[in-house]
């Protein structure tokens, strides 16, 4: 099998904005599935309701684009009835975490056998750019319009410490790695959880003052500290700076699991 | 194989014929009085292939059956008026996707958490109505625990047959009590019509209701609450196609109502008529047998579509009485198919009604000629 056959190449051109990460996570994600040479016909692409849960729309395998924050249910129904289906969901930070954030915490405790990737803008985006329970704090979004005034959620902190077996965070610029940890991801038993941090130009860079979409991925990439360095900078009492996050691997530990190939 | 003669309740009958009828994937979260259904499959699944999954809420017991058809099994969920609620947004995504699956709501008095233990029949018009837009869906109505045998296996060929999500609505009173059951081993099984390569996943066959693309055949198919073309690609901007779509699905099935209805009719040709589903058939036929030859009765193993035809077989009726735990649900729906005065019998508080209730009720129905007359009993 190809790369391009992994795409549903009757539904492009895509609805996403010029300049989102969007495409390149679903890239990244489809490449992942073809280096490893999975079976088409046995891989399920789950997602919710979200510019991000657009996705599955755009592979050629079987996919189920599901409701609002419940699209780890849907894959769990699809996971415990085929065991040997490679089971992958794109979902937001919004969809996830907000309405979603009950199911977040019990798929990670099952540690059921599912890989999800949640593309992290930050913000609402298809409803138009409203706070989402990542929103930086003091972001601007049409729903803080004086700035967001709650603590954001560390998404890759909940899955690790609900029990995730596998976690890992990149951003829509290190696209090697993230191609990787997707791979890893799949590979690993029991739940894998790839945040990927990425641009939205349109609803939020545009309030917050990055227009420009390399200006975006810039600061993506400043922001980011590997986890080698930060382990370093812990162990040396220097803290991470505010706005800073790590990427790499997090978490990779063989607790059991729910729904895997017996 | 034969037959098992076993004194069951109706939660546990329940499950028993879901398992006759091939179900094996069952994903729920407990609730009173439903939860026999849940704890009888979660021992009996896994010993016969199947799999039993406690969900953290109903939305997601919801979800993991739809799943978990789409993945290739005969899927159910069992839950009562709160969780049922819960299900809502959900039960719209399986009508609207076409999935066949079944949800008992074993239903107790409400609204709210109200009555947990007691039986009523509060949600008749959630079932047809509970989700936003137009669709249509398929709801028994079983009386004994027979009935939740028999009928769980029927709601699976009936969801497989039109793919949509099919009711049990039963309460406390049929899943609490026992009675003796027939486990029938050579239960009928409606093969699910399966999606063809170079047919359309969407596209509806002769009989309006297209295959269904069971996932890792290798067709490809994307399944989206939105609206979506033949293809089952998302097309929500256009007005034609999206009257098209919803008129189908509602048209699959509300058509049907003739080859869908199950019902029992006593007496034709007498003058007072009982109407009745679930629980209240109980006492109606009590009362039948200890009034022989007066009344008539229309006994409703169906209740939505509503089998409005069946009414026409009660030609010489005078008024139609219409006994239910609720405050008239279903006699409002009567009301939209006759002109024959109608009485409601409303009982609320989980006692099921009483013969001399029925009679009383019966006693001024011979005398009703206002459209609908309330009888407090
Ligand atoms: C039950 C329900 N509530 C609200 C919505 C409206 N809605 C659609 S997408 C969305 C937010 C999506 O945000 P996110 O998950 O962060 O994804 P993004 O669009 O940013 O990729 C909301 C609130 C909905 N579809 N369903
Ligand atoms: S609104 Fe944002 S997330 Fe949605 S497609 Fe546009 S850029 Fe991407």
């Amino acid at each position: 099998m190809t790369l391009e056959e992994w795409y549903r190449q009757d539904r492009l051109p895509h609805i996403y904005c010029a300049g989102c990460g969007n495409g390149t996570i679903l890239n990244c994600t489809l490449r992942a599935t073809n280096e490893l040479g999975l079976d088409r016909n046995k891989t399920t692409f789950v997602s919710g309701i979200g510019c991000s849960s657009r996705a599955s729309g755009y592979t050629s395998s079987d996919s189920l684009h599901t409701t609002h924050g419940r699209a780890l249910p849907f894959a769990t129904g699809v996971k415990m009835v085929k065991p040997d289906h490679d089971v992958i969901v794109f979902t937001g930070d919004g969809d996830l975490s907000a309405i979603g954030g009950n199911h977040f915490i019990h798929a990670c405790r099952r540690n059921i056998d599912l890989t999800v990737v949640c593309m992290n803008n930050t913000i609402y985006g298809m409803t138009g750019g409203q706070g989402s329970p990542c929103t930086p704090y003091g972001a601007i979004s049409t729903t803080t319009p004086y700035g967001m005034r709650e603590m954001p959620f560390d998404l890759c902190a909940v899955a690790e410490a609900a029990g995730a077996n596998y976690v890992a965070r990149w951003t829509s610029y290190h696209v090697k790695e993230l191609t990787l940890a997707i791979r890893a991801g799949i590979e690993t038993p029991g739940l894998s959880f790839i945040e990927v941090m990425t641009q939205c130009p349109t609803s939020f860079g545009s309030k917050n003052k990055m227009r420009q979409v390399s200006q975006m991925v810039d600061v993506l990439r400043a922001n980011s500290i590997l986890k080698d360095k930060a382990d370093r900078n812990k162990a040396a009492g220097i803290p991470l700076e505010p706005g800073k996050f790590i990427v790499g691997e997090l978490v990779r530990r063989n607790n059991p699991v729910l729904g895997g190939r017996s | 194989m034969t037959d098992k003669t076993e004194f069951l309740n109706g939660n546990t009958a329940c499950a028993e014929g879901a398992i006759a009828a091939g179900c094996r994937f069952f994903a729920g979260y407990p609730i009173t009085p439903s939860t026999e259904v849940a704890e009888r499959m979660a021992s009996r699944l896994p010993k016969i292939g199947g799999t039993f999954i406690q969900m953290e809420d109903e939305l997601a017991s919801m979800a993991a059956i739809i799943g978990g058809a789409w993945a290739g099994a005969r899927t159910m969920t069992a839950t009562s008026g709160p969780g049922f609620s819960l299900m809502m947004e959900n039960i719209g995504y399986a009508a609207m996707t076409e999935t066949p699956c079944v949800v008992v709501n074993v239903q107790r008095g409400g609204p709210s958490t109200g009555q947990p233990t007691m039986a009523a029949q509060g949600d008749m018009m959630q079932a047809r109505f509970g989700s936003h837009g137009d669709y249509s869906i398929i709801a028994l109505a079983p009386s004994s625990v027979q009935e939740m045998f028999d009928l769980t296996v029927k709601a699976f060929n009936l969801a497989d047959r039109f793919r949509t999500p099919v009711f049990l609505m039963t309460d406390e009173t049929i899943g609490h009590m026992r009675e003796k059951v027939i486990l029938r081993s050579d239960v009928e099984i409606t093969p699910r019509h399966e999606l063809v390569e170079g047919e359309l996943p969407f596209r509806p066959g002769v009989d309006g209701v297209p295959g269904f693309g069971t996932f890792g055949h290798g067709l490809g198919v994307h399944v989206t609450g939105l609206t979506h073309d033949e293809r089952g690609y998302p097309a929500t901007d256009s007005a034609d196609l999206h009257e098209k779509v919803v008129r189908r699905m509602v048209r699959k099935i509300e058509d049907a109502r003739n080859e869908i209805a199950d019902v029992d009719i006593v007496n034709p040709d007498a003058e007072i008529v009982f109407i009745s589903y679930g629980a209240p058939t109980r006492a109606v036929q009590q009362l039948l047998a200890d009034y022989p030859g007066i009344y008539g009765h229309l006994n409703l193993r169906i209740v939505w579509p509503f089998p409005d035809a069946k009414l026409g077989e009660f030609g010489a009726a005078k008024a139609f009485v219409v006994p239910e735990m609720n405050l008239g649900q279903m006699a409002r729906e009567v009301r939209m198919h006759t002109n024959v005065p109608i009485v409601t019998a409303a009982k609320l508080g989980g006692a099921l009604h009483t013969v001399a209730e029925l009679k009383h009720a019966a006693d001024v129905a011979a005398t009703a000629t206002a459209p609908v007359t309330e009888v407090v009993l």
